[in-house]
């Protein structure tokens, strides 16, 4: 959810149930429900009912009762390219995103955990990206990559690199382009996260490494590294399926095109949908999104976790 | 520890450039909301705005639909913001407390929730919402954001309730006070920060999101701001940079005043998800 804004979102996974034991009480069940059953209507309900939708021929505005037509979606999608070039794409977007994301916030993090003076302004800015509402972000680049108005084109011209370029029309230059967005706009979040994790990792250990005569990066190996794993593990994961599911940055700055260069699965779905009214189809693709990113995430965890054990 | 000169230097410079990345399109935005609309068309923008000028605000602001936007944001943002704490403290309280199977379902559903694929749950939601006749209504929406914000709600609100001791609760509870009255009068008052905190946060999610009250709002009246701002970018790319900045520019300003309050409680509720961890 997206902060937006995502906004948004927390980074890691809830705190260990660390409540005392206590004989269940009725009053819980009186205290819960107000909660529990909006999460069962609009949540889980809807969840499972997208699930199902993906074995019907459900459309919008037909009159005609919808049937159960089981895998024939699946079949469909298995040879619709054009849903498949928009996965590749996704899967980019999600890859050029992400690592970049991480690698960056990373550095600053580290940067914001040493006793430099420019902290607390640093920090502010990083929060920027993080409360600005997603269509924002999308408008405050479009500014930038204007090719008339634009300061980027403006900043290469000064500098005598050409004429610029028109960056979100190019074939070429859009992904990238709204690649370079993603990041700037993912990576508060992630900096935050890793910030909080870094100033968890035990000072003293630090400070005997550096008296061993370790210098920075083996005490970052060592020491830094080895403490954030688990941090950066958790918060990479969810940011990979946050930028798969992104929506409206990629909306806003090109809505998919030029030609499709940059028409997210999440933007394909929404049109084959909502503009198209393949309800059943459009649910199919939703499933598939969800199936394959979990299986690449677990391949992926399950491979760092061996990683782990063979240590 | 010593850090030798010129690693610092490097830091510095590495922290500079980490500044100027992070600031400059939001600078660009600003510069552009000043500029009058002769100055946009030019060939050779400049950081400054030679004759810096209000138009662009005087004219966003006499868009009707976007006065209009910005009240039907404010509304479901703190619809969703107020009805999310109300019905997400007592289950928050009964997670943090309880041991139940109810209790661990709530916290697997919080987890499995950030994955969430949205595809998948706009298309039922909407055919829901059809059903309840909420659709294109601010109330469906709001009751949308409600449940969209659960989960970090709740994230959140748990670590408050652990963080008040349970003794609190039993010497209450020994002298004599029934449940509703020490939850009333020993815990809430103990939670109020955290509480406001979370609702803070409910609201700005549902100030800033854009997907799904683009599918489920479809009069123009009824339509949030995120969502009459994507109208000013039309099929041609932006015909009014100057009123679109400004107008972006403004829609910002309450979600960065309220980010700016409950900074410190987000980050510090973010560590202390990642310390239990």
């Amino acid at each position: 959810m997206t902060l937006a804004s995502a906004t948004r979102r927390p980074a890691t996974r809830m705190p260990d149930t660390g409540g005392r034991r206590r004989p269940v009480d009725h009053g819980a069940w009186f205290l819960v429900l107000p909660a529990l059953i909006p999460i069962l209507v609009l949540s889980v309900g809807p969840l499972l009912y997208g699930i199902a939708l993906a074995f019907t021929d459900a459309q919008s505005g037909r009159t005609a009762p919808t049937q159960w037509i089981g895998a024939l979606n699946f079949q469909d999608l298995l040879h619709d390219t054009l849903f498949w070039d928009s996965f590749r794409i996704g899967l980019l977007w999600a890859v050029g995103v992400t690592v970049p994301q991480f690698l960056l916030a990373l550095g600053l993090a580290l940067l914001l955990d040493q006793d430099l003076r420019l902290r607390p302004l640093a920090r502010a800015l990083a929060i920027i990206p993080w409360a600005m509402p997603e269509v924002v972000v999308g408008i405050m680049w479009r500014l930038v990559y204007n090719p008339d108005a634009g300061i980027l084109n403006e900043t290469l011209r000064d500098l005598g690199l050409g004429e610029g370029h028109d960056w979100l029309s190019g074939l070429g230059t859009a992904l990238p382009a709204v690649i370079v967005v993603g990041v700037w706009a993912g990576m508060p979040q992630t900096t935050v996260a890793l910030l909080a994790g870094l100033q968890n990792t035990p000072r003293e250990l630090h400070e005997a490494a550096a008296m061993d005569g370790a210098g920075a990066w083996r005490r970052f190996l060592t020491v830094t590294w080895p403490a954030l794993r688990p941090i950066a593990l958790a918060i990479t994961a969810l940011n990979f399926i946050w930028n798969f599911n992104s929506f409206a940055l990629v909306y806003v700055l090109t809505n998919g095109g030029p030609g499709g260069r940059t028409r997210l699965p999440m933007l394909f779905a929404y049109e084959e949908a909502f503009r198209y009214g393949q309800f059943g189809y459009a649910a199919a693709m939703g499933c598939v999104m969800v199936a394959v990113i979990s299986v690449l995430l677990a391949i992926r965890l399950a491979g760092r976790l061996k990683g782990d054990e063979d240590a | 520890m010593k850090t030798r000169k010129g690693a610092r230097a490097g830091q510095y410079l590495a922290l500079l450039a980490y500044l100027v990345f992070l600031a400059f399109p939001f600078l660009w935005l600003i510069s552009t909301a000043f500029k009058p609309a002769r100055e946009l068309a030019s060939l050779h923008p400049t950081w400054i705005p030679r004759s810096p000028t209000l138009a662009n605000f005087r004219q966003a602001f006499g868009e009707q639909p976007l006065l209009h936007a910005a009240l039907n944001s404010l509304l479901a943002a703190l619809g969703a913001a107020v009805v999310a704490v109300l019905i997400a403290t007592p289950m928050a309280y009964v997670m943090a407390r309880h041991r139940t199977p109810l209790a661990k379902a709530a916290t697997g559903w919080v987890v499995v929730s950030q994955a969430f694929p949205f595809v998948l749950v706009i298309i039922p939601l909407f055919l829901v919402l059809k059903n309840l006749r909420l659709i294109d209504s601010l109330l469906g929406l709001i009751m949308v954001y409600v449940v969209w914000a659960l989960p970090f709600a709740l994230w959140m609100l748990v670590g408050y309730v652990r963080a008040v001791p349970a003794e609190l609760e039993e010497a209450a509870a020994v002298d004599g006070a029934g449940r509703t009255r020490t939850l009333l009068s020993v815990t809430a008052p103990l939670l109020a920060p955290g509480i406001v905190a979370t609702a803070l946060f409910a609201f700005i999610s549902a100030w800033n999101e854009f997907f799904f009250a683009l599918v489920l709002l479809k009069t123009p009246e009824k339509q949030t701001l995120p969502v009459v701002l994507t109208h000013f970018i039309g099929a041609e790319g932006v015909a009014d940079l100057g009123p679109l900045a400004a107008a972006a520019t403004l829609a910002t300003l309450p979600s960065l005043v309220v980010f700016a309050i409950i900074q410190k409680r987000i980050t510090g509720g973010m560590l202390a998800g990642a310390v239990k961890s």
